[in-house]
């Protein structure tokens, strides 16, 4: 993942309305209006987060009909799986060294 | 086995992780509070962390760097902002420039830890809490010295029980 991917990656996911996004077209399809009368904002605004989601690959837009459908990329959610499976494994190392210290009595 | 579970929430980039170690509350609580015992653990064997500032305290910052295999130096800093010994700390953790000063733009780690005895207070389960806030951050993290840590992890217990047994 180049610097410029990740720094979208980071930067959609610092929203809590975005990530709640994410959270839901990642379990089903929204249309964008559909995802706007969730929130106490306007169209726009949620067209935009939408948007600044799309361009971190974290969601994917499909036309049909006069509505626009939002649903989950599931490669770019996968980036960023695999960033805190990384992150994982450093603190169960981590726990690892403790327990060893704490062998030693 | 140590690690008993360990939780990622994808949308909010935050991670759980719960571990238990026989040890009591105490022992589990100086491991974090005394510098020289948490620089045995905090960085990977490739990337060993030196802490040359510890305020240990409400409000207080810890200064560290952790120094990778070819001698470079990677700096990062604590601010602490809860202690309730033996069972509570929280602090934000972040990267830091050749000064020590905070680097603003990659971003800050919220981190708890919560101990807790078990067992009749023979064991204690520690739980650690991180959440990530922007760009890039957590990958700098991830590639100081992580994949050749896991490699020498294996090195660094046989050190450690080498050392028990001659103790």
């Amino acid at each position: 993942m180049s610097e410029a991917e990740l720094d979208r990656l980071f930067q959609a996911l610092a929203d809590p309305t975005r990530r709640d996004i994410v959270r839901r077209v990642t379990v089903g399809e929204y249309s964008v209006s559909g995802l706007a009368a969730l929130y106490a904002m306007s169209f726009a605004a949620v067209q935009k987060h939408v948007a600044v989601l799309e361009r971190a690959s974290l969601v994917a837009k499909q036309k049909r009909g006069r509505e626009q459908m939002v649903r989950g990329n599931h490669e770019g959610l996968q980036k960023a799986r695999r960033l805190l499976d990384e992150y994982e494994a450093i603190w169960r190392q981590r726990a690892e060294r403790i327990a060893d210290i704490l062998a030693e009595g | 086995m140590t690690v008993i579970s360990s939780t990622k929430n994808l949308e909010a980039l935050s991670f759980t992780l719960i571990a238990e170690f026989d040890a009591d509350i105490q022992r589990v609580w100086q491991l974090w509070e005394d510098p020289r015992q948490l620089e045995r653990w905090w960085g990977p064997p490739t990337w060993p962390a030196t802490f040359e500032q510890f305020d240990f305290r409400p409000g207080g910052r810890a200064g560290y760097y952790m120094t990778g295999p070819d001698g470079q130096k990677s700096r990062g800093w604590w601010h602490i902002t809860a202690v309730d010994a033996p069972k509570r700390l929280a602090f934000d953790d972040g990267f830091a420039d050749e000064k020590g000063d905070p680097v603003e733009a990659m971003g800050i780690t919220r981190g708890t830890v919560n101990l807790e005895a078990i067992s009749d207070g023979d064991r204690t389960r520690m739980t650690v809490q991180s959440t990530f806030e922007s760009e890039g951050q957590m990958q700098q993290m991830v590639e100081m010295g992580m994949e050749e840590g896991m490699k020498e992890a294996v090195g660094q217990i046989d050190a450690l029980l080498a050392e028990h047994s001659h103790a």
